[in-house]
């Protein structure tokens, strides 16, 4: 569809570039470098603390201003992104209590307004996203960052830069929730008067970029840090514009054009002509999959013998096909790459027969299921395209689909609210275990049947239930990982979702930029990038 | 005449009470929820009590209704629910950047439909007629969001010579039309968006200026022995009022937004907003944007009303 650009929009694009000069110490000046981003998001993220976009808000506006006490590794291609120190240098659970977790916070870090990262900072943080009478307190930080703080009951200051964090029930797996919880500037937010709307005109926090300036709606500046804290985060490039861009042809023509350097999600169909004109392609594997979650409490799928039957109707390559290669089949919640959780679930064959004799043998035959999908969303990758392709599958397989297509919201209330309030006997609900508790554990654990969790089909195994429970009590990794392992692999043979494909993650990048290293994340370092002119 | 303005106005009230009881019945009756874009998918019933409350939908809708109508009347709108900033702040900002747009389409629309439908109608049934008619046809059906894809492939990645995307180099608010460095950013969702009130502004000035030519007083003109320039004059002015009152019609249309076009082009007028709004559940925003699109449409409609006057003094408005 589109083709290469004449050699003068390059040249024009990196006049575009070069929005001002800097000075440089030796009196020397250079052009500025400036990366500018478009992302799949209709608006831009919220930068008045936990970011909405989705994952996406996280990525680019979250983890850019704000750092958590606990961070992402993201420096490699590799290997599964864990989690690694961040505004704590170490952490630990008290061994006479294990409701208590202690931080030792990092020292010498400062905001970007000049105050000190401390334990007071630190406990006023945890304090505003859990406490409606802190001042700072607002209802979508509340909100957004409600599944990562609810186990949290209090924190408390041990020392200057040490602080303690009390959680309601033991929780072996707790840190991960820290690195989603951004701290703000305690400062800046009082010199707003405690109103995050008024702080929204200057946010500040440790990150590797500052906030420079904004247009509602359409871009947001920041420039780099640099006197960030992680001397090899300091950002290679001096400024980031972050351009939110919905519809992935104008992303693509965007790119093509020279209007940006770098676009989110380029459609499969676009890919090939993006190489053409000699933009890189970057794809790794991540924490995404793409199943349907099945309701286990009534229809169809109550039956093991039916749920496994539509996992052998799915023909996983032809799908990775139609998404041009930019997708690997799926046998599981985790990725194969997150080996510490992996294990060996049961690779599904496509095997249509085996689907219509388990049905049979189900005395479901054709079985009728009724799905609900949605138009697009965060993480549904080409949802329709795709949802017809399983219809298809599953039809040959001895079901009869019948879709329900809604808008994204509809799908999101439908999930959170679970599936007693719903006639579907699954919906197509995209799926991020970037962490094994809130991606894996709190969709399988009977306690968390929606909508007390995320079990949206009421998934209820009490021999998974028992040995999570031994995990989460368990704070050792050589005693809770092979624990994991286990309940993967059992949730796999119990067929919990109809297991489908996990996303590849394309990017697109202009030839101009270098170093960028896409991590096994929803979440990027895009400090590394440099940028020729 | 200031009476009829009065009233019209007056009018307006219960146009736009009617509008937003509507919208807000049918935002609630749509399956999702406001909350759902807010919170995560594991948080506890308890939990989003406490966000309902906190937001304020734990009350009846018609009581939330009566809440937002009664802050509505002083000038407040409310604050968006998603990036918290005041709605009629939002919604003004979009309807000035899509009036841009909307303008220049009907501006350019209306200047080749005048052309292309005064044409046809002189030469009513031959190849000139069918031709322009095939245009105004093809404006018309052609799926704009499509046109606009085509024109950013062709003038913006082929021949890199007009933007593909934004309001200007550094965003809106820096936006000026009377800079080309900027106002190109204009030219392709101006041509998109231009496209079917051309057809249908053109079918209208035909049929129009058409109905006129036929009348006896042109005859009389003829016969007088004017020349065809002030025959047009004559005929033009006399189907002047027709064109005037669609142009209206078509601005007030296209001030409310096109989400697709908006979309396409990434243009952060009305329908780019109201299109987020939506899928959002952003309650405040969409019952804001629809208030004031409704007030602005009827004042559009009087305004044409009033230069219709103007222009053709038959016309009396008492």
């Amino acid at each position: 569809m589109f083709g290469r650009r004449p050699q003068s929009a390059a040249a024009i694009a990196t006049l575009s570039l070069a929005i001002g000069l800097s000075a440089l110490p030796g009196g020397a000046s250079r052009a500025e470098t400036v990366l500018r981003i478009a992302m799949t998001a209709a608006d831009l993220p919220d930068w008045r603390g936990q970011p909405d976009q989705g994952f996406e808000g996280y990525r680019f506006v979250g983890y850019s201003l704000y750092d958590g006490i606990v961070a992402w590794d993201l420096s490699r291609s590799d290997q599964e992104a864990g989690i690694r120190p961040g505004l704590a240098t170490s952490w630990s659970v008290d061994p006479d209590d294990h409701k208590k977790w202690i931080f030792e916070l990092r020292q010498g870090v400062k905001f970007h307004d000049g105050c000190d990262w401390n334990a007071d900072s630190a406990v006023w943080n945890i304090d505003r996203m859990i406490s409606d009478k802190n001042p700072a307190f607002t209802p979508y930080n509340f909100g957004r960052g409600r599944s990562r703080t609810s186990s949290i009951d209090h924190a408390e200051k041990l020392g200057d830069y040490k602080i303690a964090i009390y959680t309601r029930h033991p929780e072996s797996l707790f840190p991960f929730n820290l690195a989603y919880v951004l701290m703000l500037s305690k400062c800046a937010v009082e010199k707003a008067g405690n109103n995050l709307d008024v702080y929204a005109k200057n946010p500040v926090g440790t990150g590797p970029y500052k906030f420079a300036s904004t247009v509602p709606h359409e871009r947001v500046e920041f420039v780099k840090n640099s006197d960030y804290w992680d001397k090899g985060r300091v950002p290679k490039h001096d400024r980031v514009v972050l351009l939110p861009m919905p519809e992935v042809t104008t992303r693509v023509a965007a790119l093509l054009s020279g209007q940006v350097d770098l676009i989110e999600a380029p459609s499969p169909d676009t890919i090939p002509a993006l190489k053409a004109a000699g933009m890189q392609i970057v794809t790794n594997v991540y924490p995404h999959t793409w199943p349907y979650l099945l309701n286990m409490a009534k229809g169809p799928f109550r039956d093991v013998r039916v749920r496994q039957a539509a996992n052998y109707a799915i023909n996983r390559g032809e799908m990775v096909e139609l998404l041009s290669g930019v997708a690997v089949p799926s046998y599981g919640m985790f990725v194969p790459e997150q080996a510490r959780y992996y294990g060996h679930p049961f690779e599904y064959p496509f095997d249509p027969k085996k689907s219509i004799e388990l049905l049979k043998e189900a005395n479901c035959y054709p079985c009728e299921i009724f799905v609900a999908i949605s138009t697009s969303g965060s993480g549904q990758m080409q949802p329709l395209p795709m949802n017809e392709l399983v219809k298809e599958q599953l039809e040959k397989g001895g079901f009869k689909v019948k879709f329900d297509t809604l808008d994204w919201n509809a799908v999101l209330d439908v999930f959170i609210k679970g599936q007693e309030k719903f006639p579907y006997d699954a919906i197509n609900f995209s799926s991020g275990a970037n962490d094994p508790l809130s991606g894996f554990l709190k969709a399988v654990m009977s306690e968390y049947k929606a909508p007390v969790g995320s079990n949206w089909g009421w998934y209820s195994n009490p021999e998974v239930d028992a040995i999570a429970y031994k995990l989460l009590a368990s704070f050792d990794p050589a005693v809770y990982e092979p624990m994991l392992r286990q309940l993967h692999e059992m949730v796999s043979r119990d067929a919990r979702s109809l297991f489908i494909v996990s996303d590849l993650n394309p990017r697109a990048l202009s030839p101009r930029l270098h170093g960028f290293v896409q991590a096994q994340s929803w979440f990027q370092d895009i400090t590394p990038i440099t940028i020729s002119q | 005449m200031w009476v009829y303005v009065a009233r019209r106005l007056l009018l307006a009230v219960p146009i736009a009470l009617g509008v937003t009881v509507i919208c807000f019945g049918l935002v609630f009756l749509a399956p999702g929820d406001p909350l759902a874009s807010l919170i995560p998918g594991d948080v506890s019933p308890a939990d989003l009590a406490k966000m309902r409350q906190l937001y304020g939908f734990d009350k009846p809708i018609p009581v939330q209704y009566a809440l937002w109508l009664g802050r509505a009347v002083t000038g407040d709108l409310g604050v968006s629910l998603q990036t918290g900033r005041p709605v009629l702040a939002e919604v003004t900002g979009a309807i000035g950047n899509t009036f841009v747009i909307a303008s220049g389409a009907v501006l350019l629309a209306f200047s080749l439909a005048f052309i292309l439908g005064t044409v046809a109608a002189y030469h009513v049934g031959r190849p000139a007629d069918r031709l322009a008619t095939a245009a105004a046809v093809l404006g018309v059906s052609i799926p704009n969001y499509w046109l606009g894809i085509v024109l950013i492939i062709v003038f913006a990645v082929k021949l890199n010579i007009l933007p593909a995307t934004g309001m200007g180099s550094k965003g809106s608010t820096s936006f000026n039309i009377l800079d080309w460095a900027q106002a190109k950013y204009a030219v392709l969702p101006i041509i998109t968006m231009a496209m079917v009130p051309l057809g249908i502004i053109m079918r209208t000035t035909r049929s129009a200026v058409a109905e006129v030519l036929n009348q006896d007083f042109v005859q009389m003109l003829r016969a007088k022995g004017l020349g065809p320039v002030a025959i047009l004059r004559h005929s033009v002015r006399n189907a002047l009022p027709q064109m005037l009152a669609v142009m209206g019609l078509q601005l007030g249309y296209l001030v409310g937004g096109s989400i697709l076009i908006e979309t396409v082009f990434t243009w952060p007028g009305t329908g780019f907003l109201l299109n987020k709004a939506i899928l959002t559940r952003d309650i405040p925003v969409i019952q804001g944007t629809i208030l004031v699109l409704a007030l602005n449409f009827v004042a559009i409609n009087l305004a044409v009303d009033l230069i219709q006057t103007a222009v053709d003094p038959r016309i009396k408005r008492t």
